[in-house]
């Protein structure tokens, strides 16, 4: 197997998730892009691990995986406030700040 | 003689193998791409929570395919058995009460869709030029978890306990902003 294969594969699913994160209106679904970009790099980290014999990637694999898992709570959590506060998940919606 | 016979069918068998290698990540990698255009261009939020478990199902194969079993399974009880089943509670909490006539891709799609082919060219071009025709090891063999384990536990002690106070301060986190006060 080529270690190419794999980081092109991770390359196709990240851009595919800064797609989502760009086009998609829902909070939710911007959360589930998010997830798709954490899980690219995963892929990256695993495929270098394993092409340098080394257990570091699949160690920091896991951590990532931590990380993601208290993003998404906490992630979710704001989208909850925002849907109390507004009654709508559409993120358009959410212009206080102007930005 | 016979050694030579042996060593070509050894040979063989291990072309086999990487044949099979090579034929399981073209399905799992199509399986994987196409579930996550899925997720990202569906109209339907559950849809797109089941596409989005495919995409990590097959992070997991691949992972396995790679040697990196405890990897493949903390995925799979995470990712597929935790956040997706946060992700539903979410969509189920937030169903707005117009559902049905709401459009769930920005009107400037067109603009993010160019600017991450861009971006995924740019990307394969370093790919390509940098790794060319790199090998994985043709021997892979399944990581040890104990050998994993003791690395988390000896060398990345400090990172772990780090990340142990950062959910639990994300625990914390979550609680009082999704409170009703």
């Amino acid at each position: 197997m080529l270690l190419n294969q794999f980081l092109i594969l991770a390359a196709i699913l990240f851009c595919t998730g800064v797609y989502g994160v760009i086009s998609r209106r829902n909070g939710v679904l911007v959360l589930m892009s998010i997830e798709l970009i954490l899980n690219s790099v995963n892929i990256n980290l695993v495929a270098f691990s394993a092409m340098n014999d080394s257990i570091s990637g699949q160690v920091f694999a896991l951590f990532v995986i931590a990380v993601a898992a208290a993003e998404v709570g906490v992630g979710l959590a704001i989208v909850l406030a925002i849907f109390r506060n507004y009654r709508t998940v559409d993120i358009d919606e959410v212009d206080l700040m102007k930005g | 003689m016979g050694f030579t016979i042996l060593a070509e069918v050894a040979r063989n068998a291990d072309a086999d193998v990487l044949v099979a290698q090579n034929v399981a990540f073209g399905i799992i990698a199509a399986i994987m791409i196409f579930s996550a255009i899925r997720v990202v261009t569906t109209s339907n939020v559950v849809h797109a929570a089941a596409f989005l478990v495919m995409v990590l199902a097959g992070a997991a194969a691949q992972f396995i395919l790679l040697g990196a079993e405890f990897v493949a399974v903390t995925q799979v009880m995470v990712y597929i058995g935790a956040i997706v089943v946060l992700f539903l509670f979410g969509i189920m909490l937030t169903r707005a009460p117009m559902q049905g006539t709401e459009k769930f891709t920005r009107d400037n799609w067109k603009v993010g869709a160019l600017t991450s082919v861009v971006m995924l060219a740019v990307l394969v071009f370093t790919l390509v030029d940098g790794f060319g025709e790199d090998k994985l090891p043709a021997d892979l063999m399944p990581t040890d978890t104990r050998v994993l384990s003791d690395a988390i536990f000896s060398t990345y002690l400090v990172p772990f306990e780090v990340i142990s106070v950062l959910l639990l301060s994300a625990l914390i986190g979550a609680i009082v902003i999704a409170r009703k006060d």
